[in-house]
């Protein structure tokens, strides 16, 4: 028997990440024209570090999923929409996982260690190489603007079942919205 | 001084080799001047591409030693575009006044076997310092190797102040290595 709800945990878990990833995609977008100041190399950092923190929390997600199916879809729901709703939570998790790898090496390529909150270094996987970093900068804004529209899709997708299918995809992600019985 | 002795009044008839060589020619291509500095807490790797040296060292007269080195402030590479475009200006190396800084000499000190002290005075910005270092010395081939490192601090020459002047972004202390290869001199 699959469970009606979410746990509380994977219900935190999914909100914490959303602050971060908001927060990681902003900052990202300010940062990357700033001109070279004390401020920036603080805010690429932190941007950085939030990165690390926002992948160490998706396996903390993976290894709770693995442990706590998630509630099923409404019934009511055609089969491409649960497949398509199976397929973009699958596009979402692997962005997640890519875009602070592609983050980690560009920050490599272009000679600058990840260190996370400046305590703990991370292993260089590729040697400087500025062409290498460029290709990754690409890369990694790419992944990143493909995970907003991919979020915004999300977005729709919860809001749509909530005004329109009425339906508790989105209350039981967030709770203080479903109605008392 | 006691090797020199008896390498002289034993081998002085059939080992002219053993005589004393004073390294002095300095092979550019062959030498480096790298440094390392730390931004918020991350050590970034930088270096200087266009540098002279005018060395004097005979590994038998240690003390007689002389170095003097010549840098070309604008071949630096900080680590990044960026900063290489940042640290021509007035806050760091200020370039248009500024355009070279210099090491020179000033006693040279058998720490024995290969290791040796290197003290003379460096300066950067028209600032003027007392520095230290611990070098070594080895023969690679032909060619006299001098190795050695030390570290200063930026603000002492006023490198990187104004707004850069809050280390707690980049540390005020940065670790200069010199590799430098020479040529016995003829």
């Amino acid at each position: 028997m699959a469970p009606l709800r979410y746990t509380q945990t994977a219900v935190a878990l999914h909100w914490l990440m959303a602050i971060l990833l908001v927060g990681l995609f902003s900052v990202g977008i300010y940062m990357h024209d700033l001109p070279l100041s004390p401020w920036k190399l603080k805010v690429y950092s932190w941007h950085k570090w939030a990165g690390v923190t926002a992948f160490l929390l998706l396996i903390l997600r993976l290894a709770w999923r693995a442990g706590h199916r998630p509630p099923p879809l409404p019934a009511a729901m055609p089969h491409w929409q649960q497949a398509a709703a199976h397929g973009l939570h699958h596009l979402l998790y692997a962005l997640m996982l890519a875009i602070p790898i592609s983050g980690w090496l560009m920050s490599s390529a272009k000679g600058f260690q990840t260190v996370w909150f400046g305590v703990l270094p991370l292993p260089d996987l590729v040697d400087k190489n500025e062409a290498l970093g460029d290709i990754l900068k690409g890369v990694h804004m790419g992944l990143n603007f493909t995970l907003a529209l991919l979020v915004i899709a999300h977005v729709g997708a919860a809001v749509k079942h909530h005004l329109v299918d009425r339906d508790d995809v989105l209350t039981r992600m967030l709770p203080f919205l479903a109605k008392k019985p | 001084m006691a090797r020199l002795v008896s390498l002289t009044t034993a081998f002085a008839l059939f080992a002219p080799a053993a005589q004393a060589i004073e390294y002095g020619d300095f092979l550019a291509d062959k030498s480096t001047l790298t440094f390392v500095s730390k931004q918020m807490g991350v050590p970034v790797d930088g270096r200087f591409r266009k540098f002279t040296a005018a060395l004097s060292f005979d590994p038998a007269k240690p003390t007689a030693a002389s170095a003097r080195l010549e840098l070309d402030l604008a071949s630096i590479d900080a680590g990044s575009k960026d900063a290489n475009d940042e640290v021509v200006g007035k806050a760091w190396f200020n370039l248009k006044t500024f355009p070279t800084a210099s090491f020179v000499s000033t006693a040279v000190k058998p720490l024995g076997g290969d290791r040796y002290e290197l003290a003379g005075k460096l300066t950067i910005k028209g600032k003027a310092q007392d520095i230290v270092a611990p070098m070594s010395f080895r023969q690679e081939g032909a060619n006299g190797v001098f190795d050695g490192s030390f570290t200063l601090k930026r603000l002492d020459f006023a490198v990187g102040d104004g707004v850069w002047a809050d280390v707690s972004t980049v540390a005020n202390d940065v670790q200069v290595k010199f590799h430098l290869v020479s040529t016995p001199r003829k």
